[in-house]
């Protein structure tokens, strides 16, 4: 078992897309909830491994020592491995897709449209993701990561909002764009690697700081750095590379934003963690001034974009771009001279890219439930408004005492999304903050304005939408159901565990990152 | 040397006469009205029967007709991949209306001579046989891009491909000439013993240059490429289908060959790789660039190989064996995923006379099955994993890897591949995004039908053999001899 676990957690949801393939063969047209239930089912079984996984996990063991990793010649002729493993990084990546795509079948029970090839690729979705998080082998990792565009294309592109088409191949050029450096930079790794061509990257972490060459009058080890780090950077969004992302979650439906704002971003900092750290610990210090810098304007320009949208989906949209900024901030953190310090901020990057998912991932529900009702979902309606004498106005206004249920989880997810105590987004954006603070004083100075930014923007949209004198249009909204409910509790209860409690993610986590801490600092 | 006399080499040479046969058998059907009908049944059964006869005999490194072919493995692997595009084009043809049917017989058979011309190609040790095999796959090239006789755009087309060929080939033969007077010989393992002691380089390299434009027209190199787009727009599409994969094959061989024994492990001081990098950098670059304005499918299809045949130069331009290798495994997928490209193309042609992009709106719905294999095609020629298209450019990147040069051409291609994606993803947002109710679902015949899968699917399906063709090519190539 242990060693089949990681490899089922990939492949349940292929075995499910297949199993649906099948079944539209053999039932017809009639019968269209056999593929939310097959859906339902393959997720399922993921998250109840996930949870096993979790349950028999132990954060002390490294990949080598770990029961679960299963390592086995794929391609010998180029030193391809099937690697897969999991340690302390990776576990809360794969517990937050494994509930996210098992909540998100729910979000989009109610998909009418071609059912059969939305939930199929929603599965193979899942499996790129999950590949990704488990990958101990550049070359996997890479075919997982290049797996989930095309999935990601057709979602965006067929079950959109009016701009999908744009959306979705401005998201594809921009990954694809920076995954084809990230592949440079891999065969780079590979061929230059000093003993012996390998794409394990478990190996290559004693292999790749010793790298001699350059090119260009530049150290190889440097362009290596640079490629990976566009490929990482565009998929987070790094400023100045994010400007496919709120496009593309505003135009996903939104299942698939919950998924590319809870996971997809992750995979950015998930990789700079997993192979640009470990192997270039060098090129990190060097860079991490300037890492640390685009962290701080990630948070300032993401939330200034955020209090200037009409369109709420997009607001949250900038608040990810905001939020993955104090990620980057805790991880340019690594170089403080303080051990304390870099812990604080590394540990805050990977909390903060759990907690961020959850809180993300209620956020842009909450806005999805609203809109399904309202059918539209401004704030203010904008000045080039459809109906000119709506233009400027408030669209909604005092639905608080209409859904208070509704308004009750919203009021949860704004505030742990500005960062209020006692929810899980404080203790990971004050970690980051301390982590920086012991690194870069000036700028996290700096950037400390984002926690005031966030909350006028999240408050402000609160005042507009949920209080003032109620907005008669609204008369006939519905609370939230039951559906919504089951779906949004577990994320709720998350926020609220890890804001108080967050040493069981901390215990996981910390080990690894320590094992990072040390391969960086010595080169301080 | 190991010089076989005419008579001995026949025995070796039994692939190429059994063609020879195919021929007349053909043209004799042909001509008789009682057996016009078996003409498709006899062309199937002769390629059937020549490539058995292939597996028969076996490929040996013995030069034949005095030094002027050799049948060696390395022909052999180009051969295979040659009759297959020939058979299975022959296939799709047979319902196929772009070729009216009183010329279908001249069609297959100019097709058999087509494929007895590339057979001689990518086996010619010999300037002479270099120039007579590429005159014998251009003219009757020529005539079966022009076999819509009653078309305007065909007839086009074969006008201009005649005048461009004939010019390519004359500059070609000048160049060879060239070579000749340099060295005395026409036999290339010669010339490459002569070549040492050469000391007039610019001579040399005005004549490789020259030489180099008649191979880029057979490939169709950039800044030799004018032709394709037009040619391949207005031949019948099964000749576009054919045209785009098989001639590169083939051409591809005969340079390989003919640069590699002239050239590798002599210290000349002619730079062809660099050569080769810039146009190399050049046909990707113009190849993608054009192509992302083209409406029309068949001129679409035509730049995206132009930007293929970019990308295997830049394995050429690195010297050594992997090179080589990669190569060849990249033709192997672009056979595939290239054909069944086009297919899809002839299918959508045909049952929904559909030539440009927007006619291709809504398909998705109509033709669910067939679509999603074109997806997968066309991800594959994108390059995206977990397709062959991957694994075949991410084996020609590793080249630039291996041989520490040109990587500046390593950053060239992948920013293409970006903007390859972008019309490749326009066919496919045609095709899902779109929709069109006017749209009706028409069959296709099951050849077709069965083509377009069984070449599509092989874009996942080398999964599992796709380390012993490496391995098997890497074998191959390191035994040729010429490295």
């Amino acid at each position: 078992m242990d060693s089949w676990i990681l490899s089922l957690l990939i492949f349940i949801p292929v075995i499910g897309s297949v199993a649906m393939l099948m079944a539209s063969n053999s039932i017809g047209k009639e019968n269209k909830n056999i593929y939310k239930i097959i859906a339902l089912i393959a997720t399922g079984l993921q998250l109840i491994l996930a949870a096993i996984l979790y349950i028999n996990f132990d954060p002390s063991l490294g990949i080598e020592e770990s029961p679960f990793t299963v390592q086995v010649d794929w391609i010998s002729s180029f030193n391809i491995q099937y690697f897969i493993g999991v340690d302390g990084l990776s576990m809360p990546m794969v517990l937050l897709t494994a509930l996210l795509s098992f909540l998100c079948i729910g979000i989009s029970w109610n998909i009418k449209k071609a059912p059969l090839g939305y939930f199929a690729l929603f599965l193979l979705l899942d499996a790129g993701m999950m590949g990704v998080f488990l990958s101990m082998d550049f070359f996997l990792f890479y075919v997982f990561w290049e797996v989930m565009l095309l999935p990601m294309y057709f979602l965006i592109g067929m079950w959109g909002g009016p701009q999908r088409h744009y959306a979705a191949i401005k998201f594809f050029l921009y990954t694809l764009f920076g995954s084809v450096f990230m592949l440079l930079g891999m065969l780079a790794l590979y061929y230059y690697a000093p003993d012996g061509n390998t794409f394990n990257l478990i190996e290559l972490i004693k292999q790749a700081p010793r790298i001699e060459a350059s090119l260009w009058g530049y150290d190889m080890k440097f362009l290596i750095w640079i490629s990976l780090f566009i490929g990482f950077a565009i998929k987070v969004p790094v400023f100045p590379f994010h400007t496919w992302l709120p496009l593309a979650h505003v135009e996903a439906p939104t299942a698939i934003s919950v998924i590319l704002a809870g996971v997809l971003l992750k995979m950015g900092t998930y990789g700079m963690l997993r192979i640009s750290y470990p192997l270039l610990p060098g090129e990190v210090v060097n860079f991490s001034f300037i890492l640390a810098l685009l962290g701080v304007i990630n948070i300032l320009w993401g939330a200034i974009n955020a209090i200037a949208q009409t369109d709420m989906k997009k607001m949250v949209a900038y608040s990810s771009v905001s939020h993955m900024g104090y990620v980057l901030l805790g991880m340019a953190a690594v170089v403080s001279t303080e051990s304390a310090g870099a812990e604080a901020g590394l540990n805050g990057a990977v909390m903060q890219m759990f907690n961020h998912g959850t809180i993300t991932a209620m956020l842009f529900m909450l806005v999805g439930v609203l809109y399904d009702q309202a059918h539209h979902r401004w704030i203010v309606y904008p000045d080039d408004y459809e109906k000119p004498e709506l233009a400027g106005k408030l669209a909604f206004g005092g639905l608080a005492s209409k859904v208070p249920v509704f308004n009750g989880f919203i009021v949860l997810a704004f505030f742990a999304g500005l960062g209020l105590p006692a929810l899980s987004g404080f203790i990971s954006e004050a970690l980051c903050f301390i982590g920086g603070f012991s690194a870069f004083r000036v700028l996290t100075i700096i950037g400390t304005l984002g926690i005031l930014l966030n909350a006028i923007y999240f408050l402000r949209a609160y005042q507009r939408v949920f209080l003032g004198p109620f907005n008669e249009d609204y008369k006939d909204l519905k609370d939230m159901s039951n559906r919504d409910l089951a779906i949004i509790l577990p994320l709720a209860f998350l926020t609220l565990l890890f804001g108080v409690y967050p040493q069981p993610l901390m215990n996981i986590i910390s080990n690894s990152l320590n094992k990072i801490i040390i391969i960086v600092q010595p080169y301080i | 040397m190991n010089l076989f006399t005419n008579l001995e080499s026949l025995s070796l040479y039994l692939p190429e006469l059994m063609a020879v046969f195919l021929i007349l058998a053909i043209f004799l059907s042909e001509s008789l009205p009682n057996y016009r009908h078996l003409t498709f049944n006899i062309s199937i059964i002769g390629l059937l029967l020549i490539a058995f006869t292939m597996f028969v005999v076996p490929s040996s490194n013995k030069l034949l007709f005095q030094g002027m072919i050799v049948n060696d493995s390395f022909s052999y692997y180009f051969k295979y991949l040659i009759i297959l595009s020939t058979f299975s084009v022959i296939l799709v043809s047979k319902k196929d209306n772009s070729v009216i049917n009183e010329v279908k017989g001249e069609y297959y058979g100019m097709l058999v001579i087509i494929m007895l011309g590339m057979f001689t190609m990518v086996s010619a040790k010999n300037l002479l046989m270099i120039y007579l095999s590429i005159e014998l796959v251009s003219i009757p090239s020529y005539i079966i891009a022009g076999i819509s006789k009653n078309d305007k755009e065909s007839n086009e087309a074969s006008l201009k491909y005649v005048i461009y060929g004939s010019f390519a080939s004359g500059i070609m033969l000048f160049g060879l000439s060239f070579l000749y007077g340099l060295t005395g010989s026409t036999d290339i393992n010669f010339i490459a013993n002569n070549l040492i002691t050469n000391d007039n380089p610019l001579t040399l390299y005005i004549s490789i240059l020259f030489i180099l434009v008649g191979f880029g027209y057979k490939i169709s190199m950039v800044p030799f490429h004018y032709w394709t787009p037009d040619v391949y727009q207005g031949a019948p599409i099964t000749v576009t289908a054919f045209l785009s994969v098989a001639p590169k094959i083939a051409g591809f061989a005969i340079m390989i060959r003919f640069f590699y024994t002239l050239f590798a492990g002599s210290s000349l001081d002619v730079n062809w790789p660099e050569l080769i990098a810039i146009f190399s950098a050049l046909t990707m670059t113009i190849g993608n660039i054009l192509a992302l304005k083209q409406v029309n499918i068949k001129r679409l299809l035509a730049y995206s190989s132009i930007s293929h045949v970019g990308y295997m130069l830049l394995a050429f331009s690195i010297v050594g064996p992997q090179s080589i290798s990669s190569i060849m495994f990249y033709l192997f997928f672009y056979l595939f995923m290239n054909l069944s490209a086009f297919y899809m193309a002839m299918y959508m042609s045909k049952a929904y006379n559909a030539n440009n992009i927007d006619d291709w709106n809504g398909i998705a719905s109509k033709a669910p099955i067939l679509s999603f294999f074109m997806v997968l095609s066309l991800a594959s020629l994108a390059g995206l994993p977990p397709t062959s298209g991957f694994v075949a450019k991410v084996y020609i990147l590793r080249n630039i890897f291996i041989g520490e040069q040109f990587m500046w051409l390593a950053v060239v291609a992948i920013i293409n591949t970006v903007i390859s994606l972008y019309y490749y993803f326009s066919i496919v947002k045609a095709m899902y995004f779109m929709e069109n109710p006017d749209l009706e679902a028409k069959k296709s015949d099951k050849f077709l039908f069965w083509s377009i899968i069984i070449f599509s699917s092989q874009n996942i399906l080398f999964y599992f053999y796709w380390s012993q063709l490496w391995d098997y090519l890497d074998s191959l190539v390191s035994n040729m001899g010429i490295i």
